[in-house]
């Protein structure tokens, strides 16, 4: 911590109105995680809206999360762990100085992404055949119990706002290969890997709250 | 490491990132296999505790929390307390509404499309039920009229 302070030339990517490297990682981080903040309460509208309604048509509930595929549900949450891995791995691998080490586990955290994306999609498209979709469009009857629509809106809201998250991500670690692959970060200079590893991070966390509410236990 | 940089930085060895990863796999598994059980309201008190461990397990190690700066932490701990309150008060209001009126108890707008949609299971003896409760509520509420005040205002 100390060592930042004693430098006497300013490296080409520490920005002019910061003091020292240490400063902008710092700030940086700081700005990453409120931006973190907001996206919890920005999910946590939908997190309320679940409550409510669990709370309102539990044995709807109960029913129509029997609709969902638990073993789909369960292999995208082992796949997104391992995307977490993957990536917090690529950002130890920057702070050792490895290039191509940090390009593979990039690589593979798109690819887990991209896998997460693919299972979402066949899932959703057999929901669609069925006509379980959300409010007005649900044309489903297999599902007893009040307002079973309600179920699919909230899944479908939170579902697909999760994997809006997931797609922003991906575009996020391209831009991060990209850079990598330029060049532009080393083992001392890495904090944006660093801060599209605490956003993917946070994708995975509500994942794992996802999980259980829809797929486990409705 | 460079003295210039980020040296500052913990580099954590590569087993932590493993360890806490299968960590993360085992409660996976436990939850789905505790999931298989008929524990009632178990079953959502044990999927929520897995899922708060994971999710712990997550920000503390792979979002670095347990070693950065404590006020990211605080940061982050910040946005939790704020949901939860948002999600108590929330549900003290929804859990609690139909204690005095039963028609409370149920959604404000049953006219709503949404609620009263022919064709979907329920919902129209759903809006006959409510319109009984709500007219027998009336009656009551018009002979005790200081305890519906009382209801009103909670």
């Amino acid at each position: 911590m100390a060592t930042s302070h004693t430098e006497t030339h300013h490296p080409n990517w520490l920005q002019h109105h910061f003091s020292s490297p240490f400063q902008q990682g710092e700030s940086s981080k700081l700005g990453m995680w409120l931006f973190l903040l907001t996206e919890v309460l920005f999910f946590g509208g939908l997190f309320c809206a679940y409550a409510v309604f669990n709370a309102w048509y539990p044995e709807t509930f109960i029913n129509a999360h029997k609709s969902l595929s638990w073993p789909l549900g369960a292999t995208n949450t082992i796949v997104l762990i391992a995307s977490s891995v993957t990536m917090a791995l690529a950002i130890r691998s920057m702070q050792l100085g490895s290039k191509k080490g940090t390009l593979i586990l990039l690589w593979s955290t798109m690819a887990l992404a991209a896998v997460f994306l693919v299972i979402k999609y066949f899932e959703y498209s057999h929901k669609f055949h069925l006509g379980q979709l959300p409010g007005e469009y649900y044309t489903y009857e297999g599902i007893a119990g009040t307002n079973p629509h309600i179920f699919f809106s909230v899944y479908f809201m939170m579902t697909g706002l999760h994997g809006i998250h997931v797609i922003a991500g991906m575009i996020v670690i391209g831009w991060m290969i990209y850079r990598t692959s330029q060049d532009h970060f080393s083992s001392d200079y890495y904090t944006p890997i660093e801060m599209t590893g605490l956003y993917w991070h946070l994708v995975d966390l509500v994942w794992i709250f996802l999980f259980p509410m829809f797929y486990l236990i409705g | 490491m460079s003295s210039n940089g980020q040296s500052h930085h913990h580099i954590l060895p590569l087993s932590v990132y493993i360890n806490v990863g299968l960590a993360l796999l085992v409660l996976t598994v436990l939850t789905v296999v505790v999931a298989q059980m008929e524990l009632g309201v178990f079953n959502t008190i044990l999927a929520m505790v897995i899922a708060i461990t994971k999710a712990s397990l997550v920000a503390l190690f792979f979002m670095h929390l347990k070693y950065d700066n404590k006020l990211y932490l605080i940061v982050f701990l910040a946005a939790i307390a704020f949901l939860g309150l948002f999600i108590i008060l929330s549900m003290a209001d929804t859990e609690t509404r139909g204690d005095i009126y039963e028609f409370r108890g149920r959604p404000i707008n049953e006219d709503a499309v949404i609620y009263n949609r022919p064709g979907v299971a329920g919902i129209d003896t759903l809006a006959g039920e409510v319109a009984d409760t709500v007219t027998a509520a009336t009656d009551t509420s018009a002979a005790n009229q200081s305890e519906s005040d009382t209801a009103g205002g909670q």
